[in-house]
């Protein structure tokens, strides 16, 4: 019984992610490594790469920012209109990303309501970079949040009242106090992010326009480029990006670990299961 | 450094915390904030820390305005209910943290942060435990540990929220003892939020109690005890029975007893005036129990439960007219007396407070 039911399920992890798994790399590699590296030698899916990466680069840091500010405002304070900060910040978990990329179409495109002064100004945002960022920053933007609320929630605000009454900065109760206790979360919500920010395709197709060597980001050329019936190419740049998947994997494996081995360390103690009294 | 509160309120979303504190805590004193939870005790203290702003009136040190001093200016040392010890941090970065967030040119020597960490450390006893993480200390020990890290800063004024809360009731007694030992030792002007009318009188100079976001009365110890203002004050400061009767020419009447209770003439229930309605409370241990009638006024009730264990007994009796009435005595009397349940006594009141209805 229970050989059988670990078989069925390795036999479906197997068929539904191993075997995918290897046939990206072994289409990527058919023709052997020469036509691999040649397959990514094309200045196109050079651009793609580049284009993606500087999506992430920019989102990310916004990410962390906004996702730090927003928790930090919503565990550590009561306000008006909170609980709509924590739906709305649910908003591009919930919406498809196709519509995500069309509501920037609708604001910044030609027709749109922004169109005829952006272009009066001559600036491209849809079809251009900017697009491709904007729409990169808006699907990832729950990401850090998430992470961090329930944390910073849990972990109430008195260790900040602490410092303050011993006479530290609000500069420094942040630095020493705050950022330590949160450090894996963030890291976790950072990687979570970036994974999003590299492999984002819905919204980044609608805003992207598909020009080659300008707004393709990977997974768009991807698209593209199998699309062309050039799959040696298309699997090799599939292949860059699991790699890029499996890495982050490993790293968020590693984080937990780190994160599960300092819990232990510094302890959940009975200071930790109780909340503070109000 | 004295504390003086002035016409404080605070309002929490249309909830009174705080409805007009005026409370002056003079230099070097330990005072006791008691009450209920939802009292405002916790926030009275967050006031004057500044942790919390008021909404109206004024927090002064010394007779200095600072109401508007930020938190970090204050100077004070706040020991928080759950500790809030810095959990990534040894027991040893703990204390030196407030030496450690000053500006350059204040900031000590290193070799004098460790000097006088190890100094604190020593003072509440936890010289070998420095290099320890929080978690790895029992609740004791970290309070000790809270203590000594608000003390580092070394704060004109020391105040503690439900300091002994989280702990059990054995370690409690032992930092009680010994918190009110250190207070005698460094005199720093200090003032305690507790719920524990027992804390409250055993450690405190002065006790302020409160309830409902007022003050309702402010004494020592033996003030707040046996001269309660109120019933409030008399219900919270431990168990009391409780009768309605009224007073009339100068006797407080209450079941099938009477007491003297003279008035001033001109004062409702004085002799010659009319009747009026009271609650006359006796404390468990105010009664005299005898087997016999001994021509004292006395009520007769029959002994329910008894528990004897401790140097004082509780027994739980059921007067004539039904209502349950609760006594203490000596162990000896109690012997004497051989008491068991389901026997018929004589109660009569030592000492009443009759508080008008």
């Amino acid at each position: 019984m229970r050989w059988g039911l670990t078989g069925a399920a390795v036999a479906f992890l197997g068929l539904m992610l191993i075997l995918p798994l290897v046939v990206v790399f072994a289409t990527a590699f058919s023709k052997g490594w020469s036509g691999f590296s040649a397959g990514l030698a094309d200045s196109d899916s050079f651009a793609a790469v580049k284009l993606t990466l500087i999506a992430a680069v920019i989102s990310v840091p916004l990410n962390i920012i906004f996702g730090l500010a927003a928790a930090w405002a919503i565990a550590k304070f009561e306000f008006r209109g909170k609980s709509l900060l924590i739906t709305v910040i649910d908003l591009p978990f919930s919406v498809s990303p196709i519509i995500a990329g069309m509501l920037f179409v609708l604001l910044f495109g030609a027709q749109g309501w922004l169109g005829d002064w952006l272009a009066a100004r001559n600036m491209r945002i849809i079809f251009a970079v900017p697009g491709i960022v904007l729409a990169t920053v808006f699907v990832t933007v729950p990401f850090v949040a998430r992470e961090l609320i329930p944390l910073m929630q849990a972990q109430g605000r008195e260790e900040e009242e602490a410092a303050l009454s011993l006479g530290a900065g609000g500069w420094q109760a942040f630095f020493r106090v705050t950022i330590p206790n949160i450090k894996w979360a963030l890291v976790y919500g950072v990687i979570l992010c970036n994974a999003r920010a590299l492999g984002e395709f819905g919204a980044v197709s609608v805003v992207s326009g598909h020009i080659q060597g300008v707004t393709n980001t990977m997974p768009l050329q991807i698209e593209v480029l199998y699309n062309e019936y050039k799959f040696v190419p298309a699997f090799a740049m599939a292949s860059l990006l699991v790699l890029m998947a499996l890495l982050t994997l490993v790293l968020k494996h590693w984080i937990e670990w780190r994160s599960a081995r300092s819990l232990a360390q510094i302890g959940s103690g009975p200071d930790r299961a109780i909340a503070p009294p109000r | 450094m004295s504390i003086e509160i002035q016409r404080v309120t605070k309002v929490f979303g249309g909830f009174k915390a705080l409805d007009g504190i005026n409370l002056t805590v003079p230099s070097g004193e330990l005072v006791a904030l008691l009450g209920p939870s939802g009292s405002g005790k916790t926030t009275l203290l967050r006031v004057i820390a500044g942790l919390e702003s008021a909404d109206e009136g004024a927090v002064l040190f010394d007779g200095e305005d600072a109401t508007q001093r930020h938190v970090r200016e204050r100077g004070v040392g706040f020991v928080f209910q759950h500790y809030a010890l810095f959990k990534h941090m040894t027991v040893f970065e703990n204390v030196a943290f407030g030496l450690r967030v000053r500006p350059r040119r204040l900031r000590p020597r290193k070799a004098e942060i460790a000097d006088r960490v190890t100094r604190l450390l020593k003072l509440v006893q936890l010289e070998h435990l420095g290099n320890r993480r929080p978690a790895q200390l029992s609740g004791g020990q970290r309070q000790r540990v809270a203590l000594a890290r608000a003390l580092a800063v070394e704060p004109k004024v020391l105040l503690l929220d439900e300091p002994f809360g989280a702990l059990d009731a054995r370690v409690r007694q032992e930092l009680r003892t010994w918190l009110r030992r250190l207070h005698d030792e460094i005199h720093v002007t200090s003032v305690f939020v507790t719920h524990d009318q027992e804390e409250a009188l055993e450690v405190a100079d002065r006790v302020v109690v409160m309830n409902a976001g007022r003050i309702e009365q402010l004494g020592t110890p033996e003030d707040v005890f046996h001269r309660p203002a109120n019933e409030f004050v008399m219900h919270f400061l431990g168990n009391v029975n409780v009768f309605h009767g009224r007073v009339e020419g100068g006797k407080a009447m209450f079941g099938d007893l009477y007491v003297e209770h003279p008035v001033a003439a001109g004062r409702p229930g004085a002799a010659g005036d009319e009747p009026k309605d009271a609650k006359v409370f006796i404390r468990p241990h105010e009664w005299d129990i005898s087997a016999h009638r001994n021509g004292r006024p006395a009520m007769e009730a029959v002994v329910t439960h008894v528990n004897a264990a401790g140097p004082v007994v509780k027994l739980w009796l059921l007067s004539e007219s039904g209502e349950p009435v609760h006594a203490e005595l000596p162990l000896d009397h109690y012997r004497a007396l051989e008491l068991r349940s389901g026997q018929r006594v004589f109660l009569s009141p030592r000492q009443v407070k009759v508080f008008f209805d």
